[in-house]
């Protein structure tokens, strides 16, 4: 293993790529991409800090982060496909229904 | 020396796919480029010897995950939204906060080890081949240590089955077809 | 950069072995899935009542390697506003993970490409899943209303039931109680038990969800000549159709090598630890025996020359490989002293022989089933795999671990634990069929929301 601090480093980079993808992406499907390249990134911090500790508890979490992102995504995707029956969009400015 | 130059390999691939996950105009290239960041994440799992979650990830997010993200993404393919402005208005105020944050972790990462008193943990890790099997230490802590949290989690996944069903169903009128 | 080396070095020491199997396997492979489309074109002759390709080498031997130099030589067509780096990298995608799944199996004890996977079948389950990505990205990118449909119809069927192939998996696995392949082996050794016969239910679901994740017949409609041009593979031409193709023909290896090994006994022969029944071993090579006086027999009523000394030269390598099988079961009974030495090779060849054995009989399971039974409609796939294959696998699961339970508390072991598990897989089957009985009342219209637009006709 290498010193914590390289995947630290990793998790930082693939944490804020994300973190750009959800605040400047207008298409709302790559925003909800960008949710689970932070996910990843957390998995990437807890998986590291498991190994170095020897603890399999940081990878017992990791696992059930996955499996609440797929629940995640399943749902938000399915709010998408609901969405996008009604208004025919998927850009996240012209989501403004509750306008006036 | 090939734990080294694993690291290296699929850390490069993880950031190299991840900015080309967030700037591609086709969402399904961004699709395709997310798998690559995903299965690079396996990669550092795998070298972090977690072999379990190694392939968790692989089925479970890969290949799971993402056909739901393709699938979508075919049935709302809207050619004219490839041809519109990708990025939000504030995108330039966001690049900055989020540069400002990742310059604050990335400070706070780099100096934690030139403090007096304060630091990252300064302990290695245990040998790999001192290791004991992956799976079963796994599916040990799970099923006793972590059971509530476990049955919690396929509740959570219940509900969000059929949270999905019911909101990306189809209204189906049966009474008679005006409506 | 002396490190550099020292390392490569180090590393090619340790790893030769395995590096050898897997360039082996990747350039033999397709070889070998061409000779498969071969036997399949016998087999489907023989069981229609004609002969197959008999005109290319003698008997038709020589028509994979026509095929393959056709589809090579054939003009590359893509389509006009096809995306080119999805088109592209479609097919490869297919192909690397079915070769890739290939990389975590065991054929015999002896040829191991990735040697002691801690996650053994769940890796190869795992990577051969994300063959699925490369059906859907090639309907897409084709840019073609029949492709898209055949894909998605295509990997809806094969995410359904890959959630029923892996609880039949699970099934099996609780009485191995470990994933690693060899150990896997090793506890149906131990057992002196196929787990295929502790598991009954599991196996046949196992079967069919495997016929339907390698869309095969009956399964096969994405992918048929009468339904939608060829599904997702229509725009393909050339070698990109023979990466698919190769894909295919791949992923049936693994899934028939996945259910061998947990299953059928790997590479176990049948009855391995009953020691009366070792005349057992001398079955291979009779067979390989009996194979060459069959090709000698037949040797005068060939026609042609050249066909005469072709039918002699199989006669030979049948008879060639029925000695190489031979030694290791007569050494120790003509010189005691070797019985320690020979093992190893008893072990490795005569366990590759009876895993491919294993192999064959299941592809030609599902070859049989192919020229047998008429295709289903996509809802009716659906429907089975939903409301049958995944209560019935969770049933089961839920019912083998508390048969599993009672044989331990009573301390049944092998044969014995046969008590407790048939009754429990009796009752799996009974109670999946009563869903679907159930089930059977209340679904029979068809639905008219626009949602089930894939599923339409």
């Amino acid at each position: 293993m290498l010193p914590i601090d390289h995947y630290l480093f990793l998790g930082l980079a693939l944490f804020i790529i994300g973190v750009i993808g959800v605040i400047t992406r207008r298409n709302v499907i790559v925003v909800l991409m960008s949710i689970e390249l932070i996910l990843n990134a957390v998995n990437i911090n807890l998986v590291a800090f498991s190994r170095l500790y020897g603890d399999v508890a940081g990878q017992v979490f990791a696992l059930f982060i996955i499996a609440d992102a797929a629940a995640e995504a399943a749902v938000g995707l399915g709010i998408i496909i609901a969405f996008f029956r009604n208004r025919e969009t998927v850009l996240e400015d012209e989501m403004d229904l509750l306008k006036w | 020396m090939l734990d080294n130059v694993l690291f290296y390999v699929f850390a490069g691939l993880a950031v190299a796919s991840a900015v080309l996950t967030v700037t591609r105009r086709n969402a399904v290239h961004s699709a395709i480029f997310l798998i690559t960041a995903l299965l690079a994440t396996a990669g550092i799992f795998l070298q972090l010897r977690a072999e379990f979650l190694f392939i968790v990830q692989i089925i479970l997010y890969v290949g799971g995950i993402m056909v739901l993200f393709v699938f979508v993404i075919m049935l709302v393919n809207l050619d004219v939204a490839v041809r519109q402005i990708q990025f939000a208005r504030q995108k330039w105020v966001a690049l900055v906060v989020a540069l400002a944050l990742a310059a604050q972790v990335g400070l706070m990462f780099w100096s934690s080890g030139k403090m007096p008193g304060q630091g990252l943990p300064v302990q290695t890790a245990v040998a790999a081949d001192k290791l004991l099997p992956n799976s079963e230490e796994l599916a040990a802590s799970l099923f006793k240590s972590y059971l509530l949290p476990f049955e919690i989690a396929s509740v959570l996944l219940l509900v969000a089955m059929i949270g999905a069903v019911v909101m990306a169903k189809k209204r189906t009128y049966r009474s008679d077809a005006s409506h | 950069m002396n490190a550099a080396l020292q390392a490569t070095m180090d590393f090619l020491k340790l790893y030769w072995a395995p590096l050898l199997c897997g360039v082996a396997v990747v350039a033999i492979l397709p070889l070998v899935a061409g000779y498969i489309v071969l036997v399949e074109r016998k087999i489907m002759a023989d069981m229609q009542a004609r002969l197959g390709p008999m005109r290319v080498g003698p008997h038709g031997l020589l028509q994979p390697i026509a095929d393959a130099v056709k589809l090579l030589i054939k003009e590359d067509i893509i389509p006009d506003n096809a995306d080119k780096l999805v088109f592209w990298l479609a097919p490869v995608l297919s192909v690397a993970a079915a070769l890739l799944a290939l990389a975590g199996l065991a054929i015999g004890p002896a040829f191991q490409i990735a040697p002691n996977i801690n996650i053994g079948l769940l890796f190869v389950v795992g990577v051969s899943a994300m063959g699925i990505f490369g059906i859907v990205l090639g309907g897409w990118a084709s840019n073609s209303h029949y492709s898209l449909m055949g894909a998605l119809r295509s990997s809806a069927q094969l995410v359904s039931y890959e959630t029923a192939a892996g609880l039949a998996l699970v099934s099996g696995l609780l009485f191995a109680g470990t994933l690693n392949i060899n150990l896997i082996v090793k506890a149906q050794f131990d057992q002196g038990i196929w787990f295929g016969m502790l598991a009954p239910v599991a196996l046949f679901t196992y079967l069919v969800a495997s016929i339907a994740e390698t869309n095969r017949a009956p399964f096969d409609l994405p992918e048929a000549e009468s339904e939608l041009v060829a599904g997702y593979m229509t725009e393909f031409s050339g070698f990109r159709w023979s990466l698919y193709f190769l894909a295919e023909y791949t992923n049936m290896i693994v899934v028939a090598s996945v259910a061998t090994t947990l299953f059928l006994g790997g590479w176990l022969r049948p009855f391995p630890r009953t020691h009366w029944l070792d005349m057992i071993d001398f079955l291979p090579p009779l067979l390989m025996v009996a194979i060459g006086v069959y090709c000698v027999v037949r040797v005068p009523k060939q026609p042609v020359r050249v066909q005469q000394l072709f039918m002699l030269a199989v006669a030979g390598l049948c008879f060639v490989v029925a000695l190489v099988l031979l030694a290791p079961v007569v050494a120790p009974k003509l010189n005691p002293s070797l019985a320690e030495a020979v093992k190893p090779f008893y072990a490795g060849i005569h366990g590759g022989f009876w895993f491919l054995f294993k192999v064959s009989a299941y592809i030609y399971m599902f070859m049989w089933l192919r020229f047998t039974l008429p295709r289903y409609r996509f809802d009716q796939l659906m429907r089975l795999g939903w409301h049958f294959l995944i209560p019935l696998s969770i049933i089961n699961v839920l019912v083998v671990g508390v048969a599993m339970i009672a044989g331990n508390y009573f301390h049944l072991q092998g044969w014995t634990m046969l008590l407790v598990t048939t009754p429990a897989a009796f009752i799996a089957l009974v109670a999946a069929l009563a869903i679907l009985a159930v089930d059977k009342g209340g679904g029979n219209e068809p639905d008219r929301s626009a949602a089930s637009d894939f599923y339409a006709g």
